[in-house]
């Protein structure tokens, strides 16, 4: 089957995105690449990102959706699986990854990934060291972080 | 058919058969029997004649090794009652260990079959999920959730188990309960059928699924299988479906990839998929097994197989190098130079068309006896670490503990996970995952003992470098004066054919050069490991000994050399020809010299090093060179 008929799956994902949006995240595409989107994901209530609006990119690969979307974080973040170039560690990114997940599920495992970050997998060993360590100290400094960088 | 394989063995190249090969692979009985001639052909019987230096291997084609398998696999069938589809999975599951498979199986049939994916999980079991990503477990729920409650038409399609015709593959206590589970929902079927993947409803769509009954379209199948096969070089073809381990059965991928592709999918494209993963399959049993060795050279599907190499401590007391046979690199210099000198016989080709020599017992391609494995690699490792590339390697690669392939880590987190072993370790300090779901910081420690080696090691260096140097060069000039007599062979070959031509000369009489261009190649590649080895060997009488073995093996190669350098006219060429012969003997011998003697020097025992090797004595206090 040829790649571009994928296009087609692309389209519909999109229009579900725009037209029927998952609580607390937004998507859209770029007008001149329909692969590349602007994602905001609010952080879940009860986690220390409460009340902070990220500002994630995404982009489809030529691959897709035989291979992973590409997901970074654009605002900093202080999450032990998130390093300071706003790489993800997410298993369903990497190897995990199945045709039969879409940017929706995707961007909703982020979002849960916000809620309960992992500090036994970690990206950035410092921030995860310091969960491991003080977990309340490092909830202070997560919330600071979305109180500095993700408000507005 | 037939006649290809004849004119090919003649040439010593097989490989323009190649592609007919390829596209055989539904004639199975013709292709067997094919295999099984050729097989012969290149079966290398040594046997009594064999010298202290040779070990006894054997070449198997793709077709021998997949017919082993093919064993394998009865044997599984009929000792478990499975169907021999699920028997390989099983098979490959557990890395081909029979015994432990029937162990195994015998305790707990339906979690092994789960396991490997072989069958359904069980509705029961769900909660004991195999996955093990705490990150995913959390993410994946509420997200399914989620989506199964905002998207009525797409996911009851992908929850609505559409099963397409004949697609059982597996029988299996297991197999059974799933399917009456799927037959109770049926009537909940949609009635029209949208591919999850793709989103297409056009009612020409094919749907299939796996046993687990979660349908896609043919086209996706065939895309999805594609990917993983050239992409990622997966034999373990899973469910698309996010979380389902089932996978696919060898017959499914044939029937997506050939006897039932999609229809608009390319051919030529299924086609090597599918031999690919026939060759990933091939690969992955001889990696499982410790007695077979997959031919490193590039294209070559062959395999040796050499029991008496297959455990890592004899490869202290034995160098096994073996050959697979086969000849030449498709599609390299040898077509190139074809194309550029068509008219020349093909064989001056003989030196491109090199055999395929390597070493069962490590990663080197080539033929590096007289030294053994342990110190073949350690020289080369040094070497490498002043040149930019090992640089570059050694600052962005690792090696997995467990199974040694080299690894780049290129983003991610440090929990690794080796592609080839499943090995699950730690980048920063290389030891096993499992002892950091508890404490992974530990390995943030510096090792202060390490620092002052360090700096103890390097007033030295400066004195060792030199060391060093004297070895290097001498095992550089030995390879690089092989290649340039392989390029003066070339141009001399071409003087005798015209001498041929104008004298009165035999073509056998001008053969000679050919002989001893050989043997000097082979010995120069000796000589060059021999200084690798005197690198590392322990003062003493057996060094001292070694290296006049060395050094009269040495000027015989550098006399035999200059020899053919001289000149070459019509009426001194059945001197040169006496003279060339002699020495080639010679060399031969001398060569012979130190091969069975630093051969028997392993058997026995007899070689001490300067530095700890493997497997070897600690070396004393006195001869330690750092």
């Amino acid at each position: 089957m040829p790649l571009c008929s994928y296009e087609q799956r692309i389209i519909k994902e999109t229009e579900r995105l725009v037209a029927d949006p998952a609580p607390g995240i937004t998507a859209s595409p770029h007008d001149d690449n329909l692969r590349y989107f602007d994602v905001t994901i609010q952080g879940p209530e009860g986690s220390p990102f409460q009340n902070g609006v990220f500002r994630l990119e995404l982009f489809l690969p030529e691959e897709y959706p035989m291979a992973p979307p590409k997901v970074r974080f654009l605002t900093k973040i202080y999450h032990p699986n998130i390093d300071k170039l706003g790489r993800i560690c997410l298993d369903i990114l990497k190897d995990k990854w199945s045709p039969a997940l879409q940017i929706r599920t995707v961007l909703l495992s982020v979002q849960a990934l916000l809620s309960a970050p992992n500090p036994d997998d970690p990206l950035a060993t410092d921030v995860a060291k310091h969960y491991k360590e003080n977990e309340l100290d490092a909830q202070r400094v997560s919330r600071e972080w979305t109180e500095k960088y993700a408000s507005g | 058919m037939s006649s290809d394989y004849e004119f090919s063995d003649n040439e010593g190249d097989y490989y323009d058969s190649d592609e007919m090969m390829d596209f055989q692979n539904d004639d199975q009985d013709e292709d067997d029997m094919e295999m099984d001639d050729y097989n012969d052909d290149f079966k290398i019987s040594t046997g009594s004649k064999r010298k202290s230096y040779e070990v006894d291997h054997t070449s198997l084609s793709q077709t021998s090794v997949e017919k082993s398998m093919k064993d394998d696999v009865d044997h599984i069938c009929g000792i478990l009652g499975v169907e021999p589809a699920a028997a390989a999975l099983l098979l490959r599951h557990q890395g081909w260990n029979k015994e432990l498979l029937i162990e195994r199986y015998m305790d707990d049939p339906a979690k092994v079959l789960v396991d490997s994916g072989a069958a359904v999980q069980e509705p029961a079991r769900d909660s004991t999920s195999i996955r093990t990503h705490s990150v995913d477990k959390f993410a994946a729920g509420p997200s399914s959730r989620r989506a199964t409650r905002s998207s009525s038409k797409l996911l009851s399609s992908l929850t609505s188990p559409t099963r397409s015709s004949a697609q059982k593959y597996i029988s299996s206590p297991t197999a059974s309960a799933s399917k009456s589970r799927k037959d109770a929902k049926s009537s909940e079927e949609p009635e029209s059928f949208v591919c999850p993947i793709c989103f297409d409803d056009s009612l020409e769509l094919k749907q299939i699924a796996l046993d687990c009954g979660h349908s896609a379209c043919s086209g996706c199948w065939n895309a999805y299988t594609i990917s993983k096969i050239r992409d990622e070089g997966e034999h373990c073809i899973r469910c698309m479906t996010e979380g389902c381990a089932i996978v696919a059965p060898d017959d499914f991928v044939h029937n997506i990839l050939v006897s039932d592709a999609a229809p608009d999918s390319d051919t030529t494209e299924n086609l090597v998929a599918w031999t690919r993963f026939q060759e990933i399959l091939v690969r992955n049993f001889v990696s499982s097994n410790p007695k077979l060795k997959f031919c490193p050279y590039p294209g070559c599907t062959n395999t040796v197989s050499c029991p008496s190499a297959a455990s890592k401590s004899v490869l202290t007391s034995m160098v096994p190098i073996v050959s697979c046979g086969a000849k030449g690199i498709p599609g390299s210099v040898k077509d190139k130079n074809a194309a550029s000198s068509a008219s020349s016989s093909g064989s001056s080709n003989s030196f491109y068309d090199k055999e395929h020599v390597f070493c069962f017992g490590c990663p080197i391609e080539s033929d590096h006896r007289p030294v053994v494995c342990g110190v073949a690699r350690l020289w080369l490792k040094k070497c490498e670490d002043d040149s930019e590339t090992a640089n570059w390697i050694k600052s962005n690669t690792k090696e997995c503990s467990k199974c040694q392939s080299t690894i780049e880590k290129n983003g991610g987190c440090n929990h690794m996970t080796c592609k080839k072993c499943k090995y699950e370790f730690c980048w920063v300090c290389m030891g096993p995952w499992t002892e950091h779901g508890t404490a992974w910081y530990s390995c943030n420690r510096y090792d202060e003992k390490g620092g002052v080696e360090a700096r103890d090691a390097q007033s030295r260096s400066r004195a060792s470098l030199e060391r060093y140097l004297h070895y290097y060069n001498r095992w550089a000039n030995h390879e690089q004066s092989a290649k340039l007599s392989v390029e003066l062979y070339a141009k001399t070959e071409k003087k005798m054919e015209d001498m041929q031509i104008t004298s009165e000369l035999t073509w056998i009489e001008v053969q000679f050069m050919k002989k001893a261009v050989e043997e000097v190649e082979k010995c120069r590649m000796t000589l060059k490991w021999t200084y690798a080895m005197a690198y590392y060997l322990a003062r003493g009488n057996e060094k001292d000994l070694f290296e006049d073995n060395q050094r009269d093996l040495e000027k015989a190669v550098e006399d035999l050399s200059e020899l053919l350098e001289s000149p070459i006219e019509t009426e001194n060429i059945p001197m040169l020809r006496q003279k060339v012969t002699d020495k080639t003997v010679y060399v031969q011998k001398r060569n012979e010299i130190v091969l069975e003697d630093t051969a028997t020097g392993f058997q026995d025992g007899r070689w001490r090093w300067n530095v700890s090797v493997d497997g070897f004595e600690e070396p004393l206090e006195e001869v330690r060179v750092d």
